[in-house]
């Protein structure tokens, strides 16, 4: 095969890829509304077990109905131990959710072939100009996902996931696609692979971190009662749960990308003779650090720990994207391997 | 010791009291009865001053920091800054030539190195610096300290667990304090800081997580200070060298030099640099990339002060440390060898001239000035093309369309006059002024441009002369930078990130474990305290509860249920915890 049938064929798999990811948005999807309806059953049930206690026990134990019958579920009776666990984490998963996430796996199956194939027909790492870091960043996005789902039942973000990385490779495969090329003498460098794939795979960290802190933003909103409908978040951990997993998410991008921090300027030195020079794509990387740092910092501060540091964790996330987006494309640097 | 007895008595929250007021871990300050009519002391001078640098080195104002410092680091994106594109800053002064000045006197064009940049960092760092000082020293003592007194409630604490040992007859029956020294041995070997306060156990761990977090701020300034203080002493400076041309490392023979705040030219070391050969590498086979460049090399020869020749190579991403310098390779492009001989057929100039590639294909431009012709000074303004495509006869132009010297032509607009090279005024060699001279061959003038291809001569109009364009041969950009700074940098940088490391992932914690007698046997109590965010603290008490039980010969089974036995739930009571490890209680070991 020469390398244009293989770039031909990896571009078939990122499309076919696309389209698993599409099964698997819907079945996440439909998996959030079957929750809505799961919800409201239970806590129908739970509202009519209640009555029924006190029509059992009325005189006796009133202030103990009273208390069984909150969310947090004390433990009193029998009928209550078996109610209470519906509305918590140990829910059944769906068909829908276990649809979304074996066509997730599967699209992932697919997606990396399509990478490994790119890579292949460049006789290369994958990841030397926008399409190609738009196509193997969305691949480190799915498998984190599917990795921590291995430790921390993350299912409610797959529709945040996948429809996520549906729009990146949609974008990138329509606007940024380009042809094989050789790599340019300034990119020959064992720095592209760790320096690149390192910032690639703390994207995809503050990726799933973004997804948990608005989830958490909502949440939040939920909980303190302003917010009614969206009845799916009572299968959901509560606000303090998703900003510890937010938090722990983001811990791991941010040493990540301060490791892409300190290799870019190993490798700015060698290439350029300066270690840091303000460049614009060094600026940004900087000024994602920085609102990490400052993420970190506020989780730690009396007043902002909670809904006002999550902000924080959104906007370095929509930085990151920026970063990739705006600043490869339409600002002047050094950093211009677009490819475009 | 006063220092830790007063924290015993905090019932083992983790009171810092040096940490920043407003840190989540620290105790909310006491408020007096009613908020409204709090009446503040009058503060003096140092009152005021103590005040100032509370809040300075709050976590509220670092946070403030933090932000401001991303905010003000945006305009230097946005606009092109002196330090990395100079160029660009005169491009956007005659774009923009109302908002130039402006932004200019904001000191936007010079974003990191603006007074309200500088003063944001400087801020932050003493600021940080504020924090980290104290913060040593009270972690100093904290690490020569003992674990703090075991609180009274433990069934306050997270991870809370108890269960009851029967204590078993005779000489190997269970007494608190075995259990008690059996918890204490085992917490030892895991690592953790022990000590006995009567009938329990207090052991903290995880001193290393605050290690870290010190390390991590402290190498931080290290960085900054690295940086300041190593870019000042280094120099940097470009020099074009041809091939077959050498290179000494005065301060005479560079193009451009930038020296450091601290620079002296005795810091330049003497060595000499010959360009043999430059090699390029174009893609010849894959047709969406043909001509693109797969690679540059500069083949040298090196010559130091006590050293004899050494051959070397410079490449792309692989600078060649000559010196105390590196030299690395950033540019290069085509210099045309040219013979000017003047109407009176004396040879008026011979040297080899840098034309600056304009694109992809290395279409080039340059300027031949020959001051000593006769009658009139001559300058030309070239243009050379690698492998050129002649379209002027359908009324194009000429191009180049590979960048590699398959068919070579240079092209020459020649003018005689004043070149005003004699009145003292600094002037680019790639520049050409024409006011003082007159167009004798080219567009304006009667003659068609000069077009020669190597080897070739060419005779003037008006019997001014003739050039002879030679050859053609490669030049090679070099910067040479030397910067002390770098290693300094790079081993704070390294430090930095071991000390995030350990501060991120290093758990730091307490456990308590408590046995008293009660008419069943031993009760026990196991109990922890996070200090900083730890997610597996629950588990780790449950972990240190089986490993004990299981030391104590209680059935494997029954550890394992005590140890999973406790959600983290701190709306359940105790009596709800008692009840779930009741299974416990019921196997009993003897």
């Amino acid at each position: 095969m020469t390398p244009a049938d293989l770039a031909y064929y990896s571009l078939v798999a990122t499309w076919s890829a696309m389209a698993v990811y599409t099964v698997a948005f819907v079945a996440f999807a439909l998996d959030l509304a079957k929750r809505s309806g799961d919800a409201q059953l239970a806590a129908d049930r739970e509202q009519r077990a209640a009555a029924a206690v006190t029509t059992t026990a009325a005189s006796a134990r009133a202030d103990a109905t009273a208390g069984a019958a909150g969310r947090t579920g004390s433990g009193g009776t029998a009928v209550l131990e078996r109610t209470a666990p519906v509305a918590a984490e140990h829910r059944r998963a769906s068909a829908f959710q276990r649809v979304g996430t074996a066509m997730t796996v599967l699209g992932l199956l697919v997606h990396v072939a399509a990478t490994v194939l790119r890579g292949l027909a460049a006789e290369r790492v994958p990841w030397a100009n926008m399409y190609e870091f738009s196509l193997t960043g969305t691949a480190i996005i799915v498998a984190v996902f599917v990795l921590v789902r291995a430790f921390v039942d993350l299912s409610f973000l797959g529709s945040y996931v996948t429809g996520l990385v549906l729009v990146l490779l949609g974008v990138a495969t329509v606007n940024y696609y380009v042809d094989v090329v050789p790599l340019p003498p300034a990119l020959q460098s064992v720095w592209l692979v760790i320096h690149v794939f390192v910032a690639t795979l703390g994207t995809a960290f503050f990726a799933l971190a973004a997804g948990l802190s608005a989830l958490q933003l909502v949440q939040t909103r939920r909980e303190q009662a302003r917010l009614s409908g969206l009845r799916f978040l009572d299968t959901l951990p509560g606000a303090a749960r998703l900003e510890d997993l937010a938090y722990r998410v983001a811990l791991v991008g941010f040493v990540l990308w301060t490791f892409t921090l300190i290799a870019g300027a190993v490798w700015a030195e060698r290439a350029w003779g300066r270690y840091w020079g303000w460049d614009t794509k060094e600026v940004w990387t900087f000024i994602i650090w920085v609102l990490y740092a400052g993420y970190i910092h506020a989780r730690a501060t009396r007043g902002w720990r909670g809904a006002r540091s999550s902000w924080l964790s959104i906007i370095g996330f929509a930085a990151v994207m920026f970063n990739f987006g705006v600043v490869n494309v339409f600002f002047k640097g050094l950093h211009a391997y677009s490819g475009l | 010791m006063a220092r830790s007895s007063e924290r015993v008595a905090d019932d083992g929250r983790g009171r810092d009291p040096l940490r920043p007021s407003d840190h989540v871990d620290a105790v909310p300050e006491a408020r007096g009865g009613d908020g409204d009519r709090v009446t503040q002391p009058r503060l003096g001078p140092v009152g005021y001053l103590r005040f100032f640098w509370r809040q300075l080195t709050s976590m509220r104002t670092a946070l403030f920091l933090l932000m401001l410092l991303a905010v003000a680091a945006i305009p230097g994106s946005l606009v092109p800054q002196r330090s990395s594109d100079p160029n660009g800053v005169v491009q956007y002064q005659a774009e923009h030539p109302q908002l130039y000045p402006v932004l200019d006197s904001l000191g936007v064009f010079d974003t990191y190195s603006s007074p309200w940049f500088s003063a944001v960092y400087l801020l932050l760092f003493v600021s940080l610096i504020g924090c980290i000082v104290p913060r040593t020293r009270h972690h100093f003592q904290a690490m020569r300290a003992r674990p703090p007194r075991t609180p009274a409630r433990l069934q306050r604490l997270a991870g809370h667990r108890t269960t009851t040992v029967a204590a078993g007859e005779g000489p190997d029956a269970l007494t608190p304090a075995a259990a008690v020294e059996s918890a204490r041995r085992q917490l030892r070997r895991a690592g953790y800081r022990t000590e006995v306060y009567g009938d329990s156990v207090s052991a903290e761990r995880g001193y290393l997580r605050e290690t870290g977090n010190l390390l991590f701020h402290t190498a931080l300034v290290g960085v900054l200070l690295a940086v300041g203080v190593g870019g000042g002493l280094g120099y940097n400076g470009q020099r074009v060298v041809v091939e077959g041309q050498t290179f000494s490392n005065v301060l005479s023979a560079y193009d451009s030099f930038n020296p450091g705040r601290w620079f002296d030219e005795s810091q330049l070391v003497p060595y000499s640099l010959t360009l043999d050969r430059f090699t390029t590498t174009y893609e010849e086979e894959n047709q969406q990339a043909l001509g693109q460049p797969t690679d540059y090399t500069a083949d040298v020869t090196t010559r130091t002060q006590d050293g004899g020749d050494e051959q070397g190579e410079v490449k792309v991403n692989s600078p060649l440390h000559l010196g105390g310098t590196n030299v690395y390779l950033l540019g290069n492009g085509y210099a045309v060898d040219v013979t000017v001989r003047d109407g009176e057929g004396n040879v008026a100039f011979r040297d080899v001239v840098p034309f600056l590639p304009q694109d992809a294909n290395l279409t080039s431009q340059g300027v031949i000035k020959v001051p000593d012709a006769l009658p009139e000074q001559l300058g030309m303004i070239g243009f050379f093309y690698p492998t050129a495509v002649d379209a002027t006869a359908d009324g194009g132009i000429l191009t180049s369309n590979y960048p590699d010297t398959l068919n070579p032509v240079l092209s020459l607009n020649v003018f005689e006059g004043d070149l005003g090279l004699d009145a003292g005024i600094p002037r680019s060699v790639y520049a050409l002024d024409t006011d003082d001279m007159t167009q004798v061959a080219g567009l304006n003038a009667g003659t068609e441009a000069l077009r020669l291809t190597p080897g070739q001569t060419q005779e003037l109009p008006d019997g001014l002369g003739s050039v002879t364009f030679e050859g053609v041969k490669r030049f090679a950009s070099f910067d040479v930078h030397h910067d002390p700074s770098g290693l300094w940098v790079g081993g704070a940088a390294a430090l930095a990130f071991t000390g995030l490391l350990v501060a991120l992932f290093v758990p730091r914690r307490r456990v308590w474990v408590r046995a008293t007698a009660t008419d069943d046997g031993v009760r026990l109590e196991y109990a922890g305290l996070a200090r900083g965010e730890d997610p597996t603290l629950d588990r780790a008490v449950g972990e240190v509860a089986r490993v004990h039980l299981t030391g104590l010969g209680v059935p494997e089974g029954a550890a394992r249920d005590v140890a999973a036995g406790t959600p983290d739930d701190p709306s359940r009571t105790d009596g709800d915890r008692s009840a779930g490890t009741s299974a416990a209680d019921r196997t009993l070991s003897t």
